[in-house]
């Protein structure tokens, strides 16, 4: 469903992406793990049309969709959430929703109902005439996902959906995650929570330095020694390995 | 709607007592301070529909009023045009200017207060280039002649008050329209925040331009009003920067970014207008208290006046 090939980015000096490459396949649940300043969310900017790569090549669904602009990739079907929220804070739940319906009608009353649908979905029917401005983090994250989902997508980019959130609030919005994907939506998100990656991943990629280093299970990642030195260090994995003989 | 939802009653009640009111106060005073207010409503519902509904704060809005109001009397005077053709070519060339400077702004990226100062350059430049050519009568500008009739566009004080009520009310429309649609809900977004509503699939680009078509368009018309009714304009009367100031007042002292806002602040700042003028000789009287009244405005009500007639108030 997305196959991204040699995608470079150079901000200034700094190569954000070089030479990335990964793939996600329809109808699964994908993961982007990789230590801060990695390039994850340069690779999901430049996924969705938010930045524009230096070169390689994003497919989505068939299409070369690289470069073109975000709305056009929206309405292509892929929508991203963003790392620190970004609420229309005046506005309440419902017509923070509603903006992501109207990707599909022009309809007021249409929008509004599948805007009340995609709400109570995520478990927020009751905060529909909230101002967005003030929601805890937990509801504000899963405004942004409503807001995404609002918009039909065929491939969801969550960025670090569940960082800030407390143990419990973590624990509500896995089955979430998994329900989205069982009800046909493709997920890929970029997490540093392990315990989510773990339990919802069937295939974690792992970005160091703009390049994919490692790709597989998250069993298979975990073990990886390439993947504990991105993450702590070179030599860290045989010094892991040593001390566990030793 | 964190914005004042209009009902179906209010919006009938308030256009029956501007159609009743010069029917009631008769004297020409009252009737032009009717249409004075009606006019600034028309201009300040330009600039709170791309200011307050979209988040597109322009410091040089004049630049469609002056458009408006040039293209519609050059039309007449330089090329003999029947005079009621002026208003729809002023809408349009409102909207046309308006079209070309959101263009060439937004395609640079510019936002927020680059926009704004853009905006201001705009105005400028037409005003300096109205003083230097002669199509438009340069400095000395353009004085439509005395003739007063229905097919020269020179009517009665009472039908200039109907037509600029019109006026007034397709803007009130259109602002109603823009809490209602699918347009609005896109602009609102774009002003709250523009990342979230590109990636939420809106063509930003395009959806500023549009409204900022529609407001210099709702411009042009005023500027067209303006020139029929006193017969005179010039270059820093059409494009000073005194008119985007009071354009931008009346809306962000009624209520910037809602219906009936435009039309509080333009009752409010036309009173002290008049009211110093009658009052006093003293010139500049009635801008300081406009500049004192929205130092009070943003101290105490940021959201406008319309914040004192709202009761029902906002959750937060």
């Amino acid at each position: 469903m997305l196959e991204v090939r040699g995608l470079t980015k150079i901000f200034g000096g700094l190569r954000a992406l070089d030479g990335a490459a990964l793939e996600v396949a329809e109808g699964s649940i994908a993961a982007l793990i990789g230590p801060n300043g990695a390039g994850k969310t340069t690779l999901f900017a430049a996924l969705t049309g938010f930045v524009v790569p230096d070169s390689g090549s994003v497919r989505f669904l068939g299409q070369d969709v690289t470069g073109r602009r975000p709305h056009a990739i929206c309405r292509q079907g892929m929508v991203r959430t963003f790392q620190l929220t970004q609420p229309f804070a005046r506005l309440t739940v419902r017509e923070n929703i509603m903006v992501g319906a109207y990707l599909h009608t022009a309809e007021r009353a249409l929008a509004a109902e599948h805007a009340e649908a995609v709400a109570r979905r995520v478990g927020m029917g009751e905060l529909l005439d909230r101002t967005a401005a003030g929601l805890t983090v937990a509801a504000r994250k899963r405004m942004e996902l409503a807001r995404a989902l609002a918009t039909q997508p065929r491939l969801l980019l969550l960025d670090e959906v569940m960082a800030g959130l407390n143990p419990s609030e973590i624990g509500e919005l896995m089955p979430l995650v998994r329900a989205i994907r069982d009800s046909g939506v493709t997920v890929f998100l970029i997490e540093h929570v392990m315990q989510a990656v773990m339990s919802l991943a069937e295939r974690v990629h792992v970005l160091s330095y703009g390049r994919v280093i490692a790709q597989g299970t998250p069993r298979e990642v975990a073990a990886d020694p390439r993947v504990v030195e991105a993450y702590l260090g070179r030599g860290a994995a045989q010094r892991l390995a040593g001390g566990a003989h030793a | 709607m964190s914005r004042l939802s209009p009902g179906i009653v209010s919006p009938l009640i308030l256009l029956g007592a501007v159609l009743l009111y010069p029917l009631v106060f008769r004297s020409n005073f009252a009737v032009n301070l009717g249409v004075l207010v009606l006019f600034l409503t028309v201009l300040g519902q330009s600039w709170n529909i791309a200011g307050g509904f979209a988040g597109q704060l322009s410091f040089g809005h004049a630049v469609f009023f002056g458009v408006g109001a040039y293209a519609s009397s050059i039309l007449q005077l330089k090329l003999g045009a029947q005079p009621w053709l002026g208003l729809p070519a002023a809408a349009l060339a409102g909207a046309l200017v308006g079209t070309l400077i959101a263009a060439l702004s937004f395609h640079a990226g510019l936002r927020g207060s680059y926009f704004a100062l853009i905006t201001l350059a705009f105005a400028e430049a037409f005003r300096i280039l109205a003083n230097a050519v002669g199509f438009t009568g340069g400095g000395v500008g353009l004085l439509v002649p005395l003739k007063p009739g229905f097919a020269s566009f020179q009517l009665e004080r009472i039908g200039f008050y109907y037509l600029i009520a019109a006026l007034a009310a397709v803007s009130v429309g259109v602002a109603i329209w823009l809490t209602r649609s699918r347009f609005g809900a896109r602009l609102a977004a774009i002003r709250e925040n523009e990342d979230a509503a590109r990636a939420l699939g809106i063509d930003t680009f395009r959806e500023k331009v549009k409204v900022m078509a529609l407001s210099g368009a709702l411009a042009g018309a005023g500027g067209c009003f303006y020139a029929q009714y006193f017969l005179y304009i010039d270059p820093s009367v059409a494009f000073g920067v005194d008119k985007s100031v009071e354009m931008l007042l009346v809306a962000m002292i009624g209520g910037a970014g809602t219906v009936y806002g435009p039309l509080i602040g333009a009752f409010l700042l036309t009173l002290i207008g008049e009211s110093t003028r009658e009052l006093t000789e003293a010139q500049g009287l009635s801008l300081i208290l406009y500049g004192a009244l929205l130092i009070l405005i943003i101290g105490f009500l940021p959201n406008g006046l319309i914040d004192l007639l709202r009761w029902r108030r906002r959750r937060a």
